[in-house]
């Protein structure tokens, strides 16, 4: 059961927030803003205006961490008070932390590398040892709520978010009373960007309005953006017992495939992981009321992965969208949030739109919600998320 | 000869360990182990690491266990700095 959700996404610093804005189709895609990017190839990007570390975070925290790892203390904290959940009163090894990460602390990290190369190794803090690492935002969060049962970090690209909660689930199955998970990513210095130059993905559209256009005939890679969400899992007779505010849905399915190789002759495993987690839910494909797709904005990717909703649900089978053009690709905390909005559009029995997509291609014969958003009496949505060197997951979220 | 004041260590100790509340350092810490002031021993290392960039001088990682309360540390440290002048 899910108690609690945290948002710290460039489409707004709440969940409430982030959530008029999807809802209003209000692009958070703009030029890049840390850094003068007017000499890189990728200009646009989702980001986190107007967060400030050390109004949410522990100021002994903030010096010995990455700007991602502030992002998910800050939305973890919100999730925790969403769910009015108060650690200090639950027994510490009952509770852990399972998060995404797939950049790690590079901000932190590039200006380290700056130090060791302008001033020499005396110069390059303690805390790169610690702040770099995967796993700091998982430790930290651990750490400032005093949740020292099981704790781990997922690193598979965009598809992070999902493998957590996945884990999320199978921990509180174990005994687990509660798990905070999701994920965050903020590699928007110029060594991050860079690294994700190497993917060859990368949208190099200078317009916000249609760099990132996925299912589009346009469609040209991905704008890139930082944040994420985090999520509260409870054991959900404990949250039934304590009368938690918020009952948002239960993780009824999840599977995750691995692609094979390049140059391989077996076809992409997304569809696999479609049908495994609905074979996990109990549930045939026509009880998913919408599809949060990973719209990976590449040609051949998103062929790929609309011949696996075709496949499960048929042509027009099922409302397709993909809220994460107003955010950029956040990685680890894109399927995340997406887990975070698919709760959300399940409460209020909404699908919120895709933004930036003019000329869907026909041949992908999607039902993309665009141009606004639409009502619908959800039950039951799934949750898509790919990871570059060949990851998938699927979630399916039940009211 | 450069010495390292009680004022000098606190400046540094707030910029390479954070501080929750500025009152932590005030007042009289000097026999009040770094540890129950909320400095674990990255802190002390990065501590440690900037101290020896402000007065040029160089200081094993090996003195930071040897080292748990800001009287002992200024001891330390001050010795060093008078033995290399």
């Amino acid at each position: 059961m899910i108690t609690g959700l945290g948002v710290l996404a460039p489409t707004g610093r709440t969940v409430a927030e982030h959530w008029s804005s999807v809802l209003a189709g209000r692009s958070a895609l703009a030029g890049i803003t840390h850094f003068d990017a007017s000499s890189y190839p990728a200009r646009v990007a989702g980001t986190v205006a107007g967060f400030a570390a050390r109004e949410q975070v522990p100021g002994r925290v903030v010096p010995q961490t990455d700007r991602w790892t502030h992002l998910g203390l800050a939305a973890a904290a919100q999730a925790l008070d969403d769910a009015a959940l108060d650690p200090a009163a639950l027994p510490e090894y009952e509770m852990g932390v399972t998060t995404a990460s797939s950049s790690g602390g590079t901000e932190f990290g590039q200006r380290e590398i700056e130090a060791l190369w302008r001033d020499g190794p005396g110069h390059v803090g303690a805390y790169q040892s610690i702040a770099w690492f995967y796993a700091a935002t998982t430790g930290q969060i651990s750490i400032r709520h005093g949740m020292r049962g099981p704790c781990g970090v997922l690193v598979t690209e965009q598809a992070g978010g999902l493998d957590a909660i996945g884990q999320a689930r199978r921990l509180v199955r174990g005994g687990l009373r509660a798990v905070v998970t999701g994920g965050t990513d903020a590699s928007l210095c110029p060594y991050g960007l860079v690294a994700q130059l190497s993917s060859g993905r990368l949208s190099t559209g200078t317009d916000p309005a249609r760099a990132y256009a996925p299912f589009d005939v346009d469609a040209a890679g991905h704008v890139p953006g930082e944040g994420g969400g985090m999520l509260i899992v409870e054991e959900a007779e404990a949250a039934t017992a304590r009368a938690a505010a918020h009952r948002y849905g239960t993780v009824a399915g999840y599977a995750a495939t691995f692609d094979p190789p390049p140059g391989s002759a077996r076809p992409p495993a997304l569809g696999r992981a479609i049908t495994a987690a609905l074979a996990d839910a109990g549930l045939r494909p026509e009880r998913i009321g919408a599809v949060f797709a990973d719209a990976a904005a590449v040609p051949e990717l998103d062929r790929q992965e609309a011949h696996a909703i075709a496949g499960v649900f048929g042509p027009y089978g099922v409302p397709v969208t993909a809220p994460k053009t107003m955010t950029g690709r956040l990685y680890a905390g894109g399927a995340a949030l997406d887990l975070v909005t698919a709760l959300l559009a399940l409460r209020d029995g909404v699908i919120p739109p895709t933004s930036g997509v003019r000329h869907p291609v026909d041949e992908l014969r999607l039902d993309l919600v665009r141009d606004g958003p639409r009502q619908a009496d959800l039950e039951h949505v799934l949750v898509l998320g790919r990871g570059f060197g060949g990851f998938n997951a699927a979630v399916v979220l039940s009211r | 000869m450069p010495e390292l004041t009680l004022e000098d260590l606190k400046r540094i100790l707030r910029v390479a360990g954070g501080e929750d509340d500025p009152e932590t350092l005030d007042g009289d810490i000097l026999d009040v182990s770094f540890a129950d002031l909320g400095y674990d021993s990255l802190a002390m290392l990065e501590t440690v690491s900037r101290i020896e960039r402000e007065f040029g001088t160089s200081l094993p990682d090996e003195l930071v266990p040897d080292m748990p309360t800001p009287r002992v540390a200024l001891d330390t440290i001050n010795s060093r700095l008078r033995a290399a002048a």
